[in-house]
Parts: C-alpha cells; sequence; structure tokens
C-alpha cells in the first residue's frame, strides 16, 4: 500500500453549503485552481513589484515620511526603487543620513553623488552634532557610535515631524529583525514592543499613527543578501568601490579586520596589515570589518556570498556581539 | 480520483550531503544528531544550495498547536539543508548553554526574542529564507497559543501553502483545528502535514493513521483537495530533508520534496490570475508626467492588464480604454498578476488613490453593505454597532456593524448563532460603509475580497476580513 497520503477531494465532497451560498462561500474554490500557466515573473521580479508596493503604500498613507540612505547597498537598492515607484515625479520624501562621523569618505562622497543625480533632497542628521550639543556622551575617539545612532534618529524624526522612516533593513540580517513586521509601530519614545505588533494581513499595510508616534517601513524585508546581489547586477546599480576587493591596511580585532583609519590604529600588541579585502556591510567604520576577498565583480561576489559559511553580520558587526539580543534591545530603544 | 498533487519530486542535488542518509534514523544516536557535530562531522560547504539564477518562490506558513514542534521542525529544515550560517548554529548552541540545555534546541533558530527563548514559546512570527537551485522560499514560523491567533493570520494570510506540525501523540487538538480553519479561510489550498515526535510513539503506524485519518477529515469538510501527510521526527530530522526508514510503513515524499513538488506563487504573483475575476488595479499613487499627462500607479491583481482592454473606474463607474501600461523599464504588451505598473488611460477622467481599475466586462460588486467573515482580534468583543474603520485595497471608509451572524465552532465546523464576537473567534457579520467599495467575494479574489478592520481611537488593527461567508452548515 502506498501511505503517501496524497489526499484529493472530490469537489462534491467537500462540505457544501450548497445553494446561493455558494457563490458567496469564503472557502477554497471547489474547483482546483489551473497552475498550468508558467508563471513569467521569477523571484527578482515579485520582490521588486512588492517593494515598490510598499513604497506607494507608506508614501500616500504617511503624512511627512523620510527615506534612510546610508550609501550602504540595501539602501542603494532602496533608492534605486523608490526612482521606480514615483518617476516621472519627484520623490514624496527627502532622504535622510544619520551619519555618525566615522564613515568612509568613499562612501559619503558616493552618498552626495547619488542624491545628487537623483535630484532629491539629502538631510544629515550627524551623531557628531548630537555628541557636541551634549544629546549624548561622547564614547571617545576610538568608540563605535552605532548606538548613538538611536538619539540622532529620534531627534531628526522630531525636529522634522517625520511619522514614518523606510529603511533597507531585511528579515534575513538578524533573528530580531526576522520577527518584524513590514511596517513597524514606534510609540512615542520611537520603541518597538515585540510582543505587541500590530497584525498586518495581506497587502493592507495599516500605518496609521497617532501625532508623536511614528512608524518604521522595510519594503526590503523578504530579501536576502544574495537577492541584493543579484538584483544590483541585473540593474547595473553603482555601489561604493569598497564592496570591491581592493588592498587595504587593516587591523585584526576580536576576529573581525577593521581598516586603518583616523578612528582605527593599531593598539598595544596589535599590528597593521595590508590585506586584500572588501566590506559586506557598511557601517561606522568603528565596527565594521572587512572580509579577505578577492572578488571584484558582482558576478564573483555572488558566488562568493552563496558559498559562504559566515552571516553578514557575524562576519561584520561588532555592535551584534553585545550580548545574545544585542538588536532587539537597540530596536526597543528606536533603532531603526 | 484525480490526483492534484504532484508525485514526490525529484530533488535534483538540492539536500547537499545526502550521506546523511547513510546515517539511518538510529535515536540512540544522540551525538551524531547534534547539529552541530554534525555540521562539522559533514564538513559539507554550508549555504551553498541557493541557486544563482532565476527561481520562483513559495510562500508558506507553519502552523499547528503550541508545543507540537512547529519551531524545531523550521529550525531543523533550515539545518539540514545548510541555510544556516556557522556564526547561526554557534549561537543557538551557546543561547541554550547559557539556559542549561545540553542539547542544541533547533527551536532557536526562528525564536529569536528574549521573551520566546525565556519561556520556550513562540510569540509572534518569524520570516526566515531558504533557497534550492530553482527556487526561493519564504517561512513564516508562526506562534501556536491562542492570544497570539492574530500573528498566526499575519504569517498564514501571504502563504501558498500550509505546513501543519501536529504532535503524533496526542493527534489534531483545538489549535491546529483552528489554524486549518484559518488557513482554508484565507485560501490556502496546498497543505502538508507532519506527524510529528513519531520518535515518541516507537514509529507506530497507527499513531501517523490517524494523524492521516482526523486530518483528513478535517479538510474534506474544509474543501482543502491537496494534503500530503508525513511520519517526522523534527528533533531527529527523520523524514525533513533526509528519508528515514524508521517508518517503513511510508513511501512518500519527505518535507523537502513536498515544499519543492508544490507549485508556486499561488498567492505571491499568480492567486486569483486563473479564477477569472479579470483585471484589478488598485490605484495607488497618481504619476504625473512631464508635458501635463497623468498615469495611475498600483499592482496588477485578478488577471492582467493590457493596452486596449475596455476598463470602468470604480467606484464612479465610468467606462474608458487602457492606452499603455508601463514600468520605469518601459512599455509592456502585457503586464502580469503581480507587477507594480502604472497605467495610462485614453480618456481625461478624475482617478485616485483608493479608486479601482477593473476589467469593463467582469468588474466587481460596488456596494455599501457586505456580508463578510472575519477573524477578530480586538481585546474586547465585536458587537453589533460597533463603529471601525475598513480598510480594503488602498480605500479607507467608516463603517458600521450592523449585525452579528454567527460563530465558527472549530471543532465541529458548524456555524452557530451569535451576536458577539469575542478575541480569536472567527465569525460572520453584516457591516454598512459610509461611502461604496469595490468587492469581489474572496474566494474569487484575495485583493479586492479581503480587508481589515481598524479601532477609530487606537489605530490598531482589530480584525481580518474576508467578503463572503463560510461554506459550513449552521449548527
Amino acid at each position: 500500500m502506498s501511505t503517501a497520503e496524497i489526499v484529493t477531494a472530490e469537489p462534491d465532497q467537500c462540505l457544501a453549503g450548497l445553494g446561493s451560498a455558494r457563490t458567496e462561500a469564503v472557502l477554497v474554490s471547489p474547483t482546483p485552481i489551473d497552475r498550468s500557466a508558467t508563471p513569467s515573473v521569477d523571484h527578482l521580479g515579485l520582490l521588486e513589484a512588492h517593494a515598490i508596493f510598499i513604497l506607494r503604500e507608506v508614501a500616500a498613507e504617511s503624512e511627512r515620511p523620510v527615506l534612510l540612505f546610508s550609501g550602504g547597498k540595501d539602501s542603494a537598492v532602496l533608492l534605486h526603487l523608490a526612482a521606480k515607484a514615483f518617476r516621472p515625479g519627484g520623490f514624496p520624501f527627502p532622504v535622510l543620513h544619520v551619519d555618525t562621523g566615522h564613515n568612509f569618505p568613499v562612501v559619503i562622497e558616493y552618498r552626495d553623488q547619488q542624491v545628487a543625480d537623483l535630484g532629491e533632497r539629502l538631510i544629515v542628521a550627524s551623531v557628531q552634532q548630537s555628541i557636541d550639543d551634549g544629546r549624548v556622551a561622547d564614547p571617545g575617539p576610538n568608540a563605535s557610535r552605532n548606538r548613538l545612532q538611536t538619539t540622532t534618529l529620534l531627534d531628526a524624526i522630531a525636529e522634522h515631524s517625520f511619522d514614518a522612516c523606510i529603511g533597507g533593513a531585511r528579515r534575513d540580517e538578524d533573528k530580531a529583525r526576522a520577527k518584524e513586521r513590514v511596517l513597524s509601530f514606534r510609540d512615542a519614545f520611537g520603541q518597538w514592543d515585540p510582543k505587541r505588533q500590530r497584525p498586518e494581513l495581506w497587502h493592507l499595510y495599516q500605518g496609521r499613527v497617532q501625532p508623536g508616534e511614528s512608524l518604521r517601513a522595510f519594503p526590503l524585508s523578504d530579501w536576502t543578501e544574495l537577492d541584493i546581489w543579484q538584483y544590483i547586477g541585473r540593474e547595473g546599480i553603482t555601489l561604493p568601490s569598497i564592496y570591491f576587493s581592493h588592498r587595504r591596511p587593516v587591523v585584526e580585532r576580536d576576529g573581525m579586520l577593521l581598516a586603518v583609519s583616523e578612528w582605527v590604529n593599531p593598539g598595544p600588541g596589535e599590528h597593521a596589515t595590508e590585506e586584500t579585502v572588501r566590506f559586506r556591510t557598511v557601517g561606522d567604520a568603528t565596527c565594521t570589518g572587512a572580509v579577505r576577498s578577492a572578488a571584484s565583480t558582482v558576478d564573483e561576489i555572488i558566488s562568493e556570498v552563496a558559498a559562504s559559511r559566515i552571516s553578514e553580520r557575524g562576519a561584520t558587526r561588532a555592535d551584534d556581539r553585545f550580548s545574545e539580543t544585542a538588536m532587539e534591545d537597540r530596536k526597543r530603544e528606536g533603532y531603526f | 480520483m484525480g490526483a492534484t498533487v504532484s508525485t514526490p519530486a525529484t530533488t535534483g542535488g538540492t539536500t547537499p550531503g545526502s550521506g546523511h542518509d547513510t546515517e539511518g534514523p538510529s535515536l540512540a544516536d544522540g551525538a551524531g544528531r547534534d547539529p552541530v557535530t554534525r555540521a562539522r562531522a559533514t564538513g559539507v560547504t554550508g549555504n551553498a544550495a541557493a541557486g544563482t539564477g532565476a527561481m520562483d518562490l513559495l510562500r508558506f506558513a507553519a502552523v499547528g498547536s503550541v508545543d507540537d514542534g512547529k519551531s524545531t521542525l523550521i529550525g531543523r529544515l533550515l539545518f539540514d539543508t545548510r541555510q544556516l550560517f556557522d556564526d547561526q548554529i554557534e549561537a543557538v548552541a551557546a543561547a541554550g548553554r547559557r539556559r542549561g540545555i545540553s542539547e542544541v534546541d533547533l527551536s532557536f533558530v526562528t525564536d529569536g526574542l528574549r521573551a520566546e527563548r525565556e519561556q520556550g514559546i513562540t510569540i509572534d512570527v518569524a520570516y526566515r529564507y531558504a533557497a534550492t537551485p530553482h527556487r526561493k522560499f519564504v517561512i513564516a514560523d508562526c506562534p501556536g497559543h491562542v492570544q497570539y491567533t492574530s500573528n498566526m493570520a499575519t504569517g498564514a494570510s501571504t502563504a501558498d501553502l500550509a505546513l501543519v506540525v501536529v504532535d503524533a501523540t496526542t493527534g489534531l487538538r483545538e489549535q491546529t483545528r483552528r489554524h486549518t480553519c484559518i488557513a482554508a479561510l484565507f485560501g490556502v489550498d496546498q497543505f502538508i502535514v507532519c506527524a510529528n515526535k513519531m520518535d515518541l510513539v516507537d514509529w507506530d503506524e497507527a499513531a501517523y493513521r490517524r494523524v492521516a485519518d482526523e486530518f483528513e477529515a478535517l479538510a474534506r469538510r474544509l474543501g482543502v483537495v491537496s494534503t500530503t501527510v508525513i511520519p517526522v521526527s523534527a528533533l531527529h530530522g527523520d523524514n525533513v530533508v533526509d528519508r528515514s526508514d524508521a517508518a517503513p510503513f511510508y513511501d512518500g515524499p519527505t518535507v523537502l520534496e513536498a515544499l519543492e513538488a508544490a507549485p508556486a506563487g499561488g498567492w505571491a504573483g499568480f492567486h486569483g490570475a486563473h479564477r477569472g475575476t479579470g483585471a484589478r488595479l488598485p490605484v495607488q499613487w497618481v504619476l504625473r508626467h512631464p508635458g501635463g499627462g497623468r498615469s495611475y500607479a498600483g499592482m496588477v491583481n485578478g488577471g492582467p492588464l493590457r493596452p486596449g482592454d475596455r476598463v470602468v473606474v470604480l467606484p464612479e463607474g465610468i467606462e474608458t480604454t487602457v492606452s499603455a501600461v508601463e514600468t520605469f523599464d518601459g512599455e509592456l504588451a502585457e503586464a502580469s498578476v503581480g507587477l507594480s505598473v502604472s497605467v495610462h488611460l485614453t480618456d481625461d477622467i478624475d482617478v485616485s488613490r483608493g479608486d479601482l481599475i477593473a476589467a469593463a466586462e467582469e468588474p466587481p460588486e460596488v456596494t455599501t453593505e457586505m456580508e463578510a467573515t472575519v477573524c477578530w482580534f480586538g481585546d474586547r468583543p465585536l458587537r453589533p454597532g460597533d463603529r471601525l474603520r475598513v480598510k480594503h485595497t488602498t480605500r479607507v471608509t467608516p463603517a458600521r456593524v450592523s449585525e452579528v451572524r454567527a460563530r465558527l465552532d472549530v471543532n465541529e465546523l458548524t456555524l452557530q448563532a451569535a451576536d458577539v464576537l469575542e478575541a480569536n473567534d472567527i465569525g460572520v457579520v453584516h457591516l454598512s460603509m459610509a461611502t461604496p467599495l469595490a468587492v469581489d467575494p474572496y474566494r474569487r479574489e484575495r485583493i479586492t475580497g479581503s480587508f481589515v478592520l481598524i479601532d477609530e481611537a487606537t489605530n490598531a488593527t482589530v480584525a481580518a476580513g474576508m467578503v463572503g461567508r463560510p461554506d459550513l452548515p449552521a449548527g
């Protein structure tokens, strides 16, 4: 006997309400769906269409949305998708960079060039300014400023009355992000409450907030690192050069290769070496590590990512190593 | 009887490390089954199963009662298909050690919140991603507790397929039935059922048959046509990715094989495409073009949209013709369901966000009154006279609950007369809207047949709604 339990209910065996109710019934159609037609849109096409749909919904339902752009690969994809969603019109939101002051100069140049080429408005919220204004304590010249971004972001939200911040975060990055809705509701303190998230059904993104409350919106939620690179290749999206293999002086610290810079210098017992590296993520230079890599084209990077045994953030982000729930804790405080 | 389910798929190289098969299903082989040990021992190059070319997309939701093993099963599936990175595996192992758990707890792969790990339960949906050479999977690991039903509904509402996990030592529970009902109501028409914890019943065929028989009976009453029941042990990995010989009575597909064989895209891109509603494009945004023209942006649903199509703009009811369909990348000869496009119309008419552009020959119904099935998530009961807002497609309108008509008994699968719905009840209501909506019955088209109810005071989403009533008898 074959016990593969392949059960096929005959349509007339379905417990039907019969009569006129049948045409109004919610339950699965008694007629099996014809799936013989081959889908003509691949996974990247579907991810793109969904992201554009989300961008348009957030822009339409929010009073004062803003798009967060760091110059990293995910926000580069987000900017590209925003152009696809709203051209030939202008963006219905400004572009905001929360600048830790510890960014690679090449990334800052790229940021300014990209936004200028699009003819859109860039707002830079500066962590250095927050420090100078006494809003946050300076953790020291060599310490990570990643965590300080939260205060700077919340201040920018308050100053500009933003009610929706569109970001390039992906759920595959971290186990707390994996739990977050596409539209993530934040209270008047910017806090995420993971135990009380709004239901998010079908494509009905419901972003109503009270004054002072805000949303984070993540159109790339369902994209993986590999999807991002495949899409960058397909669309010919330009990235900062540090994403591709190059030689640079680095110092190994906490198992990560940090670029030697004005903020990162070899400490006692450390020494700088020149390595062939590239960056898998781009963030605060004091806590974003490079990976040894000879991949100098998008295709080579796709092959490398597909074979990688270390996750993107595990390889490159010191800020996630503080504790088991570092990302969840930051989000509870108002982080992206 | 014409089976609509494919035979077990060929997985063509999708299970790297097939050498595992030689390990056999030994239940006593604890060390060899320890995920970390196993990963290191096999030395399989991790995460390389993913394709780097064109893939289709299957979204599925893992559902079922609390403690039946959903998160462990998803953790096992990800682990055995090498979707987990070494640092993630190490982090899961470390989290277990901190809690005094000696063996690696695969449920920690998806239970990522502090509170979830403390309590050993799933509170909210975790989305995970997996890929085999020709398919990308979006996995929603849903919570089992009744108090988190709204989170389960969130995960199930976009699923092409439901993976139902049942504890073979107990059989179907009330939450298994509730989740299966919700998934079926939401239009999920493919179910893979895992009779889990088979190791705890010594792989007794009778325990497997009980799960299969109970689920088959439930599925038949819900009109579900495609069901596959698989005996598994998520804890030990039997029949999840690696075939087990612990169940000689079973010769069907493994969980991964069944997932790879399932038709993709029923929801993500092509839902409704073959159910014959004709095109539906809810207008999201008006794009202004240099020189004065306008186009209307939105996602295509219901059926493809082409230049030359006669369409009607609803709820106004003005007929016109599509002059062009385009994306940023240029004009299209045909826009498939699931694409985000913008549409040019031949006539200069007033169209704005919230309007629906629909095939003129098969328009949806324009109405201010509708009977609907709702899953109620509010903290307080839903009663006749309640005022709420309806969000339907891209339109929001005030509405009043004119009647609560019935409540679904998920055990008996009958509609009981009722005039109030408590939290997590599924019921039938009648709604009166302040402005007309263009609706289809949910079973014909998900996008124009679905809505949410919003609490006017708190802005909370308090119900999932579907146009029409369940095809079930009165109790």
